[in-house]
């Protein structure tokens, strides 16, 4: 917190938070934290976060930027996924009290921490980077703007994992559907003009489980901090799988 | 070997790399993937998952002389703007580097897919940004910012991560660096590290070793600096008892979100937007005729504090400013500001296409650093003189090659980070074909390098992290801010020397193994002290006002005594002086004159 606004008044907020520690405990539990926050100002939930640190120092999250860009903080807000460091505790706290747990669907390593590799092990497969057969020019590849504004909505992603942690698909298959985050990387080079792998990426998508275990749930539109659309992102890939075969 | 231990060197695992670089941000990507191509066993050591480093969060653009909005703009305007800029104590040499191989970095960077904006024409977007003039300031404002909207960092972050993937990067992910090890010669032979999920402790063993650990935004209160920004590069190189350069130099950004610190692009003056006090004035018409809003960072800083001072600010405590971009129309907003809408209205509560948005001067960046050469070797002074610390080199702002001297212009820090990340992977590269011939490190020298970690296993009592850091913070931001006078500093570098052995004896009550974010915070608790330290003894000791650096006792820039870079050492809290380097090699160097705006 950052804060050099004055402070009137302070109110009292309870943070439940998900707590698990490998090396000491058995099993998780949540634990009660109870902080002061300034009544005249709304502090984000990584702010309280920060707070109960001060109290409770081997309290453990991830976190950066503290403005929405990293994708650190992603977690799970009072049963939502979300960031922390943008979502407001007006918006958050119920009745006074705010339950944190980590993201769904991935191993917990601590606390709020999840072990984020099969995230990324997914990310990986999509071949997340540009492909090109010609060689580079001296200077850069011409695109023009309504070619690069295919690219708004897709590049803006994060990594933050919120959408594929509140993906059912993703929860029954984490090794074999790629998930929400994984699929907007790859219809983000099918969409960019200067990319020349888009038969590659099709044919490495075209099976069971990859692209088509979305059954348009949308769970990952409904969380997306940056407000991106991932079913869309897959739904387009899929008109193209099948603009293909026929 | 667990990280909980009390850890001797004999018992230390081993790993050996070609080449390790410390901190995946830009810099330290941009150099990975220069020497992951060139086929070295490389790794990438970073305390956070890539893509979270700090340069994410840059958003206006870098600056370079690419021809796209200007086919006339030459590179050596760009220098010029950049020397006038730094105030004429950056170096020369390094300036004309930058600017020259600029825009074959940039170009580069497109190639592997960055999403720049474009023009009509297809090629890459420019946009005017503060400090920037045409014909060596003779021919106006130029529009020399290239940007993928106002999320530059972002885009430049991830496209260096994704080409790192390509290349087959090894990345450490997650991983924490503790101290630097140095041989009986004082060559860096490689660091202490450890896996933060883990614990498993290990020495890496390296032929180079390069610091690319970003900034210390954090040693203020303020800032627009992201939490991991403690500095850990330069507490390392001043353990090491290597020097920091012109480390009193930060930069103050004049748009930081009041209340929260949260960075507001100048592309949005670039983009037409201006400063309003709480008359509705446009007061930088009266501090820069010329050049306005656009003005250079510190100049347009010290505008806004002055006018807070003097009672003009806004709101009812009269303590910021307003940044007004309601009269560009929605559209232009919205789409060459998308990044800047949300942030305002996350932290503001206002719509910038309709209010003007609450900002005060906010703690930025570190324009000092550990020198180095324009190949990135870190380099110490041996009896007056420089030499090169073998196995050593640093980049980007972590560094101080010297591109900025005591003020950046905006969009340099993106150039600053490729161009010398990549030169630093070339010279590594080079130099490692030729054959590396450091002697290896004892155990008496490793065991060195873990003092620290042990210290903070055994401490059974004292401060902890929170308390320290906050009366660190509280200093910094009261004593070494936008305005500087004797008085208030020695008072500051009293309390820091007060604090100096509560910090290295500081208390860990969290003494878990995996993931124990406190052992974190505590070991980059010390590494901002050490910069903070730096930062005050050398503040009190620069007795002029030049770039960032404004003191009300010294007013006025003083060429006759401090046309110099400062040197800071730790182990003798002893600053001195080092030459600026005024001797381009394809042009003449420019030579101080007064500066304005």
């Amino acid at each position: 917190m950052n804060t050099t606004i004055p402070l009137e008044e302070v109110k009292n907020v309870t943070l439940s938070i998900y707590r698990f520690d490998p090396g000491k405990d058995k099993k998780a539990y949540m634990q009660d934290i109870e902080i002061e926050v300034p009544a005249n100002m709304d502090l984000m939930v990584l702010d309280a976060l920060l707070l109960a640190k001060k109290k409770e120092t081997s309290l453990s999250f991830r976190r950066s930027c503290g403005e929405g860009v990293c994708g650190s903080d992603g977690m799970n807000i009072n049963g939502k996924n979300g960031l922390a460091c943008v979502t407001p505790l007006s918006e958050a706290v119920k009745r006074n009290k705010l339950v944190l747990k980590p993201m769904p669907g991935l191993p917990v390593i601590r606390d709020l921490i999840v072990d984020m590799k099969q995230f990324f092990d997914q990310l990986e497969k999509v071949k997340p980077y540009l492909i090109t057969k010609d060689e580079a020019p001296e200077q850069e590849r011409k695109q023009s703007p309504e070619e690069r504004e295919e690219l708004d909505g897709l590049y803006e992603c994060i990594l933050c994992g919120c959408c594929s942690t509140a993906c059912p698909s993703f929860w029954w298959n984490p090794d074999k559907f790629l998930g929400p985050a994984a699929l907007l990387q790859s219809w983000r080079f099918i969409a960019d003009s200067r990319d020349q792998a888009t038969e590659e990426r099709l044919d490495d998508l075209d099976d069971a489980f990859s692209l088509y275990r979305c059954h348009g749930i949308m769970n990952c539109v409904s969380v997306c901090p940056k407000g991106l659309n991932p079913t869309e992102a897959i739904s387009n890939i899929r008109k193209k799988l099948i603009n293909r075969k026929s | 070997m667990k990280v909980d231990e009390i850890i001797k060197a004999q018992d230390l695992p081993i790993r050996d790399f070609d080449a390790i670089i410390i901190g995946g941000g830009g810099s330290g990507m941009r150099a990975s993937l220069q020497l992951a191509e060139s086929g070295l066993n490389t790794a990438v050591i970073s305390k956070v998952f890539p893509t979270r480093s700090h340069t994410v969060s840059a958003q206006g653009g870098i600056t370079c002389a690419i021809q796209s909005d200007d086919p006339e703009d030459d590179w050596r305007w760009h220098m010029f703007d950049t020397v006038k800029g730094s105030d004429y104590i950056g170096d020369q040499d390094a300036i004309e580097y930058m600017c020259s191989e600029g825009p074959k970095a940039v170009f580069e960077l497109e190639h592997m897919g960055m999403p720049f904006s474009r023009t009509e024409e297809g090629r890459i977007y420019q946009r005017p940004f503060g400090g920037q003039s045409k014909d060596y300031g003779k021919g106006g404002q130029a529009c020399r910012t290239a940007c993928a909207a106002d999320r530059t960092g972002h885009s430049l972050l991830h496209t260096l991560y994704q080409a790192n993937l390509k290349a087959g990067t090894n990345f450490l992910n997650e991983w924490f660096a503790i101290d630097l090890v140095l041989n009986s010669s004082k060559e860096v032979t490689g660091v202490i590290a450890f896996e933060i999920e883990s614990g498993e402790i290990f020495y890496i063993r390296s032929k180079a070793t390069v610091l690319a650990t970003g900034g210390a935004g954090r040693i203020y209160a303020s800032t627009t600096n992201a939490l991991i920004n403690s500095g850990d590069g330069i507490g390392m190189a001043l353990r090491a008892g290597l020097p920091v350069q012109d480390i009193e130099m930060w930069q103050f950004h004049p748009t930081g979100i009041y209340g929260h610190g949260t960075l507001v692009t100048e592309g949005c003056r670039g983009e037409g937007g201006y400063l309003i006090n709480k008359d509705g004035e446009r007061f930088m018409e009266r501090y820069a005729p010329n050049t306005k809003d656009l003005a250079s960072r510190d100049v347009v800083s010290r505008a806004m504090a002055q006018e807070i001072l003097e009672g003009r600010g806004c709101g009812p405590h009269e303590d910021h400013i307003k940044l007004r971009l309601d009269h560009l129309g929605a559209e232009v907003v919205h789409k060459r500001l998308p990044g800047i809408t949300e942030l305002s209205k996350t932290f503001a509560h206002v719509d910038p296409a309709v209010e003007p948005i609450p900002v005060v001067p906010t703690c930025h960046y570190m324009m000092g650093g550990i020198p180095t050469n324009i190949n990135g070797q870190v380099v110490t002074l041996k009896e007056g003189k420089d030499s090169v610390v073998n196995g050593l080199y640093a980049a980007g702002e972590v560094a101080c090659v010297s591109v900025h001297g005591s003020n950046r212009l905006g969009g340099n820090s993106l150039l600053d980070l490729i161009v010398f990340g990549r030169a630093a992977g070339i010279y590594i590269e080079e130099s490692l074909k030729q054959g590396s011939s450091l002697s290896p490190s004892s155990k008496e020298d490793i065991d060195q390098a873990l003092i620290r970690l042990n210290k903070l296993n055994a401490s059974k009592e004292g401060k902890e992290t929170a308390e320290l850091k906050k009366d660190m913070q509280d200093n910094m931001q009261s004593n070494f801010g936008v305005f500087r006078r004797e008085d208030l500093m020695e008072k500051g570098i009293e309390d820091l020397g007060n604090s100096r052995e509560a910090v290295e004896n500081m208390y860990l009550s969290d003494k878990s193994v995996s993931f124990n974010t406190a052992r974190i915070e505590a070991l980059e608790m010390q590494n901002l002290f050490e910069v903070a330290e730096a930062t005050a003894i050398t503040a009190n000791e620069r007795k002029e006002s030049r770039g960032a650096h404004a003191r009300d006792d010294y007013p006025e820039r003083d060429d006759d005594n401090w046309l110099k870079h400062s040197i800071y050492f730790s182990s003798t809290k002893s600053v001195s002086k080092k030459d600026v380097n005024f001797r381009p090699t394809t042009v003449q160097a420019f030579q101080p004159t007064e500066r304005s705006y």
